[in-house]
């Protein structure tokens, strides 16, 4: 059943990033239609599926890679429908849903067997913990996807190049915005993430803070996103410089996330 | 019954003459009149725009109905048919319906891709509609073509770029700023491509305009026609961080605006981005202003290059366009080929069935000892002679009406059967569409 879900949640996604690169080939508006509708489907899919496994498991199902990157893909799809919905940039997910799907086609590479959850972890704080950070994730992941649209819509400005990719992509301003709009919703969610994540450290392990690599990466996130807001708001970086830094910061978090995990041993590795 | 077309456009007289030959849109019930009153004239509609004149009608004699027309043209405007001969054209049947329908589809623009030409169509056919000199046919035929204009708009791009200047700098604006609504306007200089690019932003909807110029009291009139703000040319940089869009076109001789003033002021404004138009030759603004983050800058060369590139991507979808209008003429020369059809049945069964029947009267009458059942019997015998006899022609005619010279077969028919076939009923023609 819930092997099921997972393909069916998959192929919904393999259809919808199809049908968004046809998008970006064809902007035709029945076909952004029919994009979101797959997209939408195989979120609710994918959202049973979620559900269907906290059943089984008794847990919440983010304590493996496996299940980190299902949830982080569930995340990017749940901001990027919400992006789509109030900015109605169906060009957006030309960009986004790749990634989305990229990410849960590699949650498959790791072992998803339910297994019975470290004692350690075994607290509420699991859940708060893990939700808020993937949500602060999937932001920054859709803040990546419309900086990336901004440097090439950009480019093709300066250059004077304005061909047909520049007549679909959105203006400037709207993919500032979002790039904005999408740090403002990340960045106090990845502050509380790191909270919590001290909070739960005490009680489960005695001390709020053990400079596990885990946690020195996810404080580096922290200050590249901490240094592009402050920018923002006092000295004006819009535009490129934001870009640049949302994607250097996606980077750091991509690293967090998944390097550190992979490659540096610590008390986050879950594998 | 045949459609025709005769004008002249830019394409084959040049200003002088299409002056010489245009009506005045606010008479056009004499021509009109005029035309339709021309035996050999059934319907008529008469298009006239600073680019084109030309008249649409039916008639069953090509070859005198096209040279009606052309005398018309002459005659009314007080021209010699020799002066005008060489630079009218004339179609008729398929040609005809391409020729209509490209025009409306602004495919023979001047400015492939305009949106006027429709309109003006559209006010020619209110005209013909008005004083009746249109009837079934060009009703149906203008129609058509305004549907199959709707659907080159719609379904290619042809209309869908900038090809003036300053259409194009609004476009590029709108691509960097999103909305313009709270955007501001500042023009440094006077000239007149900088009063109209100002205007198109006006149109759509920027928030405020400053001007400034060398001569205060020029800046001054300048702002009062747009309800700005005029600037002495001294402070130009102390206000430049509150323009959004800025217009140049001074006569200066060297840069005005250098990428150390733009970088000073982008700072001011917290790199909120800027846009900076420059429309004067010799260039008002530095060229390297361009690469000061989050500043774009498009001289005239850039913005034509815009346009240039813009009018080649309408030549491509004109490609698309001409598909359509293929697919368009099948279906209205089905329609317009089968319009004689109907009635000519019609004809040839009545008059069958007149002979029939007078005959039938006769013997009936003369007929003394017709047994019981006899008239029943006589009957159905002639109108099973009649209906083998007409099947096959009947046939025929129905065949060649879906599609190729129906005429000839028409014509034979009426002339063979001595027809006297009227103009086609309304009811006849919600028929033949199916």
């Amino acid at each position: 059943m819930n092997a099921l879900l997972f393909a069916i949640t998959l192929a919904l996604y393999l259809a919808a990033t199809v049908a968004y690169l046809a998008y970006l080939v064809k902007p035709r508006e029945a076909l952004g239609r029919v994009a979101r509708r797959i997209l939408t489907a195989g979120f609710a899919a994918h959202c049973v599926y979620t559900i269907d496994r906290y059943i089984e498991a008794g847990h919440t199902p983010i304590t493996n890679l496996h299940e980190s990157l299902s949830f982080f893909g569930l995340a990017i799809v749940g901001v990027y429908l919400a992006c789509e919905r109030k900015y109605r940039t169906v060009i957006l997910g030309s960009f986004v849903t790749p990634l989305a799907l990229l990410i849960l086609s590699a949650s498959t590479s790791f072992p998803a067997a339910i297994v019975p959850l470290n004692p350690a972890l075994k607290s509420r704080w699991l859940a708060v913990h893990t939700v808020m950070a993937f949500l602060s994730y999937a932001a920054f992941a859709v803040a990546f996807g419309a900086a990336i649209m901004y440097l090439i819509q950009e480019r093709f400005l300066k250059q004077k190049k304005l061909g047909a990719m520049y007549q679909k992509l959105p203006s400037l301003d709207i993919l500032d915005e979002i790039n904005y709009r999408c740090l403002t919703f990340g960045f106090p969610l990845l502050t509380f993430a790191i909270i919590s994540g001290a909070i739960w450290a005490e009680t489960a392990w005695g001390t709020y803070w053990s400079w596990d690599p885990k946690e020195t990466w996810s404080l580096i996130t922290w200050f590249v996103y901490a240094a592009l807001i402050h920018g923002r708001l006092t000295t004006g970086w819009r535009g490129k410089k934001a870009a640049i830094l949302a994607i250097v910061g996606f980077f750091v978090l991509l690293f967090t996330f998944l390097g550190v995990n992979l490659f540096l041993p610590g008390l986050h590795s879950y594998k | 019954m045949e459609i025709i077309v005769v004008g002249l456009s830019h394409k084959t007289a040049s200003v002088d003459i299409r002056e010489k030959v245009a009506f005045s849109p606010t008479q056009m019930e004499k021509p009109l009149r005029a035309v339709v009153e021309r035996p050999e004239i059934t319907e008529a509609v008469i298009v006239s725009t600073c680019n084109r004149v030309e008249i649409y009608a039916t008639t069953r004699d090509i070859a005198g109905g096209m040279a009606r027309i052309k005398r018309f043209l002459a005659d009314y405007h007080g021209i010699s048919t020799d002066a005008l001969e060489p630079h009218l054209y004339a179609h008729h049947g398929e040609t005809a319906i391409r020729h209509v329908f490209r025009v409306a589809a602004s495919l023979d623009s001047m400015v492939v891709g305009e949106p006027q030409i429709l309109g003006q169509i559209k006010t020619a056919y209110g005209y013909a509609a008005e004083f009746k000199t249109s009837g079934i046919i060009l009703n149906r035929f203008l129609h058509k073509a305004f549907s199959v204009a709707k659907r080159v708009r719609t379904e290619t791009k042809i209309a869908s770029s900038a090809v003036s200047v300053s259409f194009a700098a609004v476009e590029l604006a709108k691509k960097i700023f999103g909305e313009l609504s709270d955007k501001t306007v500042m023009l440094v200089g006077a000239g007149e491509m900088c009063e109209l690019a100002a205007k198109h932003f006006l149109n759509n909807g920027v928030r405020g305009v400053m001007v400034t110029n060398r001569t205060f009291e020029r800046a001054e009139r300048l702002a009062e026609e747009f309800e700005g703000k005029a600037i002495r040319f001294e402070d130009l940089f102390d206000q430049l961080h509150k323009a959004d869009i800025v217009l140049s076109s001074t006569g200066a001789t060297h840069f005005i605006i250098k990428p150390k003033d733009v970088e000073e002021v982008i700072r001011r404004r917290k790199l909120k981005p800027m846009f900076f138009i420059d429309i004067a030759v010799p260039r008002d603004i530095d060229p390297k202003v361009n690469d000061v983050e989050n500043v774009y800058l498009y001289d005239m060369d850039d913005l034509q290059g815009v346009v240039a590139s813009n009018l080649q991507q309408r030549a491509e979808e004109a490609k698309k366009a001409e598909a359509i209008i293929d697919e368009e003429i099948g279906q209205f020369y089905k329609w317009i080929s089968n319009l004689e059809v109907t009635p000519t049945i019609v004809a040839l069964r009545s008059k069958f069935d007149e002979i029939r029947r007078n005959e039938l009267e006769k013997t009936l009458s003369s007929w003394k000892e017709l047994p019981p059942d006899g008239e029943k019997r006589l009957e159905a015998l002639t109108n099973a002679i009649v209906n083998k006899l007409l099947h096959p022609p009947i046939a025929a005619l129905k065949r060649t009406g879906q599609g190729g010279r129906t005429d000839l077969y028409v014509d034979a028919v009426r002339t063979l059967f001595d027809l006297q076939t009227g103009e086609p009923e309304a009811g006849e023609l919600g028929e033949l569409e199916e």
